[in-house]
């Protein structure tokens, strides 16, 4: 089963959500796998404790003119959706922090002047977490704008065998980061806060899982704070509220140590596995709806 | 010659806008005659790289030289490409950029004078 730990707001407990729950389902001996997916500021690793061993890069192929067989035409500039590759005075121009890999330029080239050539985004790095976790993770090199490229080759890299739990844990907003962190899961875990900002940016989340066609519950984390609008919002759409994680020192004190939840009451190892339980039975109504 | 002024509508007394590569309105004239004809900027909501595409619109449409206020690293790499001179103006009419233009009042720039603006995606 693949389970995404989305939010739209940031700074809502994903990572602590996911840290906590790939321990949870570890500690009853499931095969687990973890991937943060949030390239941009990864941190998983210090709830998890992971050991890197093995690391790769991610290449994206930019476009490389052959300004001899370029007859200046401007083909590649008409077919390229981000403008790229320009052509002004008769020679072409890339843009490589602009391009998206997609190779219309090359494909396009009626002279067959352009070939590709590698450009390094971001590194893949994978290794044990604590409690058997099987973990990975990409990290986008700093300044480099095209980060999608390393979530889909960290999806790629690390594919789970059918027996296994991944958790992807996603960066926040609802972004095509988000979406290429969501793309092929089975469930969607929003987390966010009883606050207007929290329910505003829930909203969004949630309209992306509508629009991906995947369905989500939702862990309602700082409970006791704001007020109940998530509750009813919950409600009306018809979405589970999977857990409630009071606003409490002590858990803010653990988290800040890099403790997950399990950890620091290991009463939460039974409740995410009883709500991992929910998540099953949830997805095999879904599968006898159909 | 033939020179661009961006600017925030379709007219000659439009104003001046600071905005190169996401502005709404290019306004080609010519310097000798005054003659002038306005252009919506293909640009304008590209998802990305709107710096080049504005680039490779005015290079297109003849412009030899282009009047605004922030240019991006990668519009400005492509102005050089396309030998397309950048000056510099502050506010006004499009109609009093271009005098001051004529009366060499104008400075031109060799760096870019605006941060990275691209989009994600």
């Amino acid at each position: 089963m693949i389970i995404a730990v989305a939010s739209g707001k940031g700074g809502t407990g994903k990572t602590t959500v996911a840290a906590s729950l790939a321990t949870a389902l570890a500690e009853m001996g499931k095969p687990v796998s973890f991937l943060d997916c949030d390239v941009e500021a990864p941190n998983a690793h210090l709830f998890l404790g992971a050991v890197f061993d093995q690391r790769r890069d991610v290449d994206m192929l930019i476009p490389q003119v052959d300004e001899s067989l370029c007859t200046g035409c401007g083909r590649c500039a008409e077919v390229c959706e981000f403008h790229a590759i320009v052509v002004l005075g008769g020679k072409p121009l890339v843009f490589s922090e602009l391009c998206h890999g997609c190779g219309s330029c090359t494909l396009e080239c009626p002279e067959k002047a352009i070939s590709e050539i590698p450009k390094t985004l971001g590194i893949l790095e994978s290794g044990p977490g604590g409690a058997q976790i099987n973990f990975a993770r990409g990290l986008l090199n700093v300044g480099e704008p095209m980060a999608v490229p390393v979530i889909s080759q960290l999806k790629k890299w690390q594919v789970p065998s059918p027996e296994e739990i991944l958790i992807l844990d996603s960066p926040p907003g609802t972004s095509c980061l988000v979406v290429e962190s969501m793309r092929g899961a089975d469930f969607v875990i929003l987390v966010t806060e009883p606050t207007p900002f929290g329910l505003h940016d829930l909203k969004l989340a949630v309209q992306l899982t509508e629009e991906l066609g995947l369905p989500a519950g939702v862990i309602v984390n700082r409970d006791g704070v704001g007020d109940t609008k998530v509750d009813d919002f919950c409600q009306e759409a018809g979405l589970p509220i999977l857990m409630r994680i009071p606003l409490e020192r002590k858990i803010g004190a653990g988290i800040a140590a890099g403790q997950p939840l399990t950890e620091i009451y290991p009463s939460y190892g039974d409740r995410f596995r009883q709500m991992f339980q929910q998540l099953e039975g949830i997805l095999a109504d879904r599968k006898a709806e159909r | 010659m033939k020179i661009a002024i961006s600017a925030n509508m379709n007219t000659i007394e439009a104003q001046f806008s600071q905005r190169f590569g996401r502005c709404d309105f290019f306004i080609l004239i010519d310097s000798e005659t005054r003659a002038w004809e306005a252009f919506h900027n293909p640009a304008a909501s590209a998802r990305g790289g709107a710096g080049p595409q504005a680039v490779q619109f005015i290079a297109d449409k003849g412009s030899e030289a282009i009047i605004s206020g922030r240019y991006g690293p990668s519009a400005f790499t492509a102005l050089e490409a396309a030998g397309i001179k950048a000056y510099l103006a502050e506010d006004g009419t499009v109609n009093e950029v271009l005098d001051k233009f004529l009366a060499d009042e104008l400075e031109s720039t060799t760096a870019a004078t605006g941060p990275e603006l691209h989009g994600r995606g």
